[in-house]
């Protein structure tokens, strides 16, 4: 009613909000307006204030000031409920759903009223048809890949009627093929007038799906632009305010000896809703980066704590640092081979976040000096503390700052930074910028680069596909629990990573296999290369 | 009205003044329960808190039964910091006082035999081996059958109070005893020495104090007290760390059994200077407090434990001088305890005036 009296009024307008904590301000006089079926992306670093301003809209935080205005009427959004009732739905970045109900199950508890199951079965069916959200209903949410339970969330959102659709970061867990899909689903919501809020820091997505985008930096809106007219380069200037850092190329490292090295590692599930580990190989040499890309929640936890010692349930042979058997060892034996490594979790695992950056030293320097005879050195280890919080430019009140007290940012690099400093010769890290700024991002990268240089193995464990084709040498791909063979940066391309991210590598390797003239009977291999052909017409 | 709102950072001076808040909270409606009973609650205060601490004898006798409170608040601090739940430091405090007990009674046979001061030794080694002893039953139970050590330690109390009822009424009971269900009295020989005449306040005063030095030190300044703290406060930290749990379970539960059967062992050669079917008033449980009160804080708890040993003092005369029932002593204390809780939601939050 309200669009067609005046297709101009914007469906949300927000005017001077602030919101301050404590010690932040995190939003400062921001102003935003969507038009109808506009996809309006919101971007900038973490910690900008862009998700306070999404928490906002959805009446999850109330603003200290300022006006929100929802299809020209000034309202009071106070609570989740009442943004649903005036047709606001969120998708968060980590999915509320819980593993051990239907999908249908899921999306009844997030509507308001009672409903017959039979009929919303069958809204669920008929909402996904339209939209291209396949789902079926009767499934258990923890059968389901991360991209499904991601149409589960957006399916449950539309269900809903809405006229904004607010997403956080929608891409993160998706594999390039799928980020497609969504597009396609996003600009069909979009063009029958529901606005969109895509929040993201992924700028060639916001360039290519985004009617326009508001920029956000340090609480303040710092630009609106049309993203199709810019280039990352200038969105990322908007972002961060100055040119990122150019990234130090490097000298090509002669490869050392082989450092670690997994072979045929599989472990059965821990628990009802972990991944199994197949028959993993790799092989990792000194002076090179070596990356293992995948959709999370394949097997990269899993694989992880097998390497870092959390799980010994692996037989010794299967883990093999620097020709040492250590599958059955734990994490302290590994560190004194020369394998530092950086979980994923900052907050909990990698850090302590009631204790001080000081202490958390101590999480993976329990050698002399900083323990001696059982006592911990303070001395030695406030200095370590201190030497690391300068040399990686860590913002934080100094080594007695609580490591919660730390951004993502600054935590991640502490984490690093006191990783590095331990020398290592196997390096590990997983998501090393997972949420972390661009600037600091760049001096993540940096950093790993040098330990190459220096000759040091490196693996990361990434989900940003970007980041590792600008970090590794070579990249494996984990689907399922299990891994791909290597394959080297300059011959993958996105494509055929985004396809070996849903577990299609078979073809491929044995066309390789073949190409590389191993012996074997002559049937055998006249099968092979049928399948080669296949492969390559697939 | 009145709104809670999350601080930017946990305050630490917060963390400090939240007991002192919750004690001067508990005296105020300690008050209001005294006017309750149809006492004046200006007498009621000066009674319960003022009197015990009137004269010198007054002073030692409170410090004598700050000992025990504290030597099992130390042990209870560790747990606690580990995330392990022992509920259970009365029942490990008796079955350190029956091992001290049976110990003592079997050197003091009126033959001359060891000294008094080596039995006394042995006693307190006894006391911490069965206190011990007695905690790493639950420490099993839960690490070979993930029972709940909440319930497996407190449950473990009766059975330990039980089994002193046994001890009593059966090898213990002394002969000459027209029957009573209680040991001998001890020879004065095999009793702790008094610090100064004319006042029951023992050697294990001192014992305590060090304690809680080595303790600071031990929790403070060493890796292993620093093992125990990542794995109570983030469990997956530990893991990534390389600490194991099960030792952390098994450390902290044989330390906190330690300290509650030595504090057994003292009541049991000291004050009490016989076995009894009842050594203890509840000290267990009341270290719980103790331990919180003293923020987990070795030194922490030498306040808390003065101050709950003020309760039961006060509790004593309060039904002496004003003809109050004994719960007033447990009143006190679970007023006390809930306050403290309430008070430390301010360690996080501030409390803000909104219209």
């Amino acid at each position: 009613m309200t669009s067609a009296a005046s297709p101009i009024l914007p469906r949300l307008e927000l005017t001077d909000i602030c919101k301050r904590y404590p010690a932040v301000i995190a939003n400062d006089g921001v102003r935003l307006q969507v038009a109808p079926g506009e996809i309006h992306a919101v971007l900038g670093e973490n910690g900008a204030g862009k998700s306070t301003l999404m928490k906002i809209i959805f009446g999850a935080v109330k603003p200290d000031s300022g006006t929100v205005r929802w299809n020209g009427q000034e309202v009071k959004v106070a609570t989740p409920q009442d943004a649903r009732k005036l047709g606001i739905a969120m998708v968060f970045q980590h999915f509320s759903l819980f593993d051990t109900l239907t999908v249908a199950e899921n999306i009844a508890l997030g509507l308001d009223q009672n409903v017959n199951m039979l009929e919303l079965a069958e809204q669920i069916a008929r909402t996904g048809e339209n939209y291209g959200l396949e789902l079926e209903p009767h499934r258990h949410v923890h059968t389901l890949s991360v991209g499904e339970r991601q149409r589960v969330e957006i399916v449950r959102a539309l269900l809903t009627k809405p006229q904004l659709l607010i997403l956080d970061e929608p891409t993160s867990v998706l594999t390039p093929q799928a980020v497609q899909k969504l597009f396609v689903t996003l600009r069909k919501i979009a063009s029958e007038g529901c606005s969109i809020l895509y929040i993201s820091h992924k700028l060639d997505e916001i360039r290519e799906l985004c009617h326009s985008a508001t920029v956000m930096r340090a609480g303040k809106v710092t630009g609106h632009c049309d993203p199709a007219q810019e280039t990352a380069a200038s969105l990322s200037r908007m972002m961060i305010g100055e040119d990122l850092p150019p990234s130090a190329h490097t000298e090509p490292v002669t490869l050392g000896e082989s450092r670690l090295r997994i072979h045929q590692l599989s472990l059965p599930k821990a628990h009802a809703f972990a991944t199994a580990l197949d028959d993993i190989q790799l092989e990792l040499f000194g002076g090179e980066i070596v990356g293992i890309a995948g959709v999370s929640g394949n097997g990269q936890q899993e694989l992880l704590a097998a390497l870092s010692g959390e799980d010994r349930r692996a037989s010794p042979q299967m883990i093999e640092l620097k020709g040492k058997p250590v599958g059955n060892r734990g994490p302290e034996s590994r560190r004194k081979l020369g394998q530092s490594l950086v979980p994923e979790e900052r907050l909990g695992r990698g850090a302590v976040p009631e204790m001080s950056l000081t202490s958390n030293m101590l999480l993976s320097h329990q050698h002399a000096p900083f323990v001696t005879k059982g006592m911990i050195n303070f001395r030695h280890t406030i200095q370590a503390a201190t030497d690391i919080i300068a040399r990686f430019r860590v913002k934080a009140g100094g080594p007695a700052a609580l490591a919660r007290s730390l951004s993502g940012g600054n935590l991640q690099k502490f984490i690093v930074g006191r990783e590095i400093t331990r020398q290592p010769e196997v390096f590990i890290v997983a998501q090393p910028t997972w949420g972390v700024d661009v600037g600091a991002a760049a001096q993540i990268h940096d950093e790993i680069r040098k330990l190459k240089q220096a000759g040091c193995a490196v693996l990361v464990i990434s989900e940003e596909l970007d980041e590792l084709f600008e970090l590794c040498d070579r990249m494996h791909v984990i689907a399922k629990g299990r891994l791909s063979p290597s394959i080297a940066t300059a011959s993958a391309t996105r494509e055929k990573i985004g396809l070996w991210m849903s577990g299609l590598w078979e073809e491929w390797t044995t066309a390789e296999t073949v190409s590389l003239g191993k012996t074997g009977g002559s049937g055998s291999r006249k099968k092979i290369n049928v399948k080669n052909e296949r492969g390559e017409h697939a | 009205m009145l709104k809670l709102e999350l601080r930017a950072a946990s305050s630490r001076s917060m963390a400090y003044l939240s007991p002192v808040l919750a004690l001067l909270l508990t005296i105020f409606f300690g008050a209001l329960l005294f006017m309750a009973l149809g006492k004046n609650p200006l007498t009621g205060l000066q009674v319960f808190l003022i009197e015990p601490i009137r004269s010198k004898a007054a002073i030692a006798e409170l410090l004598l039964k700050t000992t025990p409170l504290v030597l099992c608040a130390l042990g209870l601090s560790v747990c606690y910091r580990a995330n392990v739940w022992n509920i259970g430091a009365e029942g490990q405090l008796i079955a350190g006082g029956l091992a001290a007990g049976s110990t003592i009674l079997f050197f003091d046979t009126g033959t001359p035999g060891l000294s008094g001061g080596m039995v006394l030794l042995l006693a307190s080694c006894a006391g911490v081996v069965g206190g011990a002893l007695w905690a790493s039953i639950t420490a099993l139970l839960r690490d070979r059958f993930n029972a709940n050590e909440i319930l497996v330690s407190l449950m473990l109390t009766y059975i330990a109070q039980l089994l002193l009822m046994y001890a009593v009424n059966g090898p213990l009971k002394d002969p000459n005893g027209m029957n009573f269900p209680q040991s001998k009295v001890f020879s004065s020989d095999y009793l702790l020495p008094h610090l100064f005449s004319g006042s029951r306040l023992h050697i294990g005063f001192i014992v305590m104090l060090v304690a809680s030095g080595l303790m600071a030190v031990f929790v403070y300044r060493s890796f292993a007290g620093y093992r125990l703290t990542v794995g109570g406060l983030a469990p997956l930290a530990a893991r990534y760390a390389g600490f194991s749990s099960r030792r952390a379970l098994w450390t902290s539960l044989l330390i906190s059994g330690g300290f509650a059967g030595m504090a057994g062992a003292f009541e049991v050669a000291g004050p009490i200077g016989q076995v009894l079917p009842s050594i203890s008033p509840g000290y267990g449980f009341a270290a719980i407090i103790v331990a919180f009160i003293g923020r987990l804080n070795p030194i922490g708890t030498i306040f808390g434990g003065l101050v709950l040993s003020l309760f039961y003092l006060g509790g004593e005369m309060a039904q002496s001088r004003l003809g109050l029932p004994s719960a007033i002593t447990g009143l006190f204390q679970g007023m006390l305890l809930f306050l403290l809780l309430a008070c430390d939601t301010l360690i996080n939050y501030r409390l803000r005036w909104q219209k």
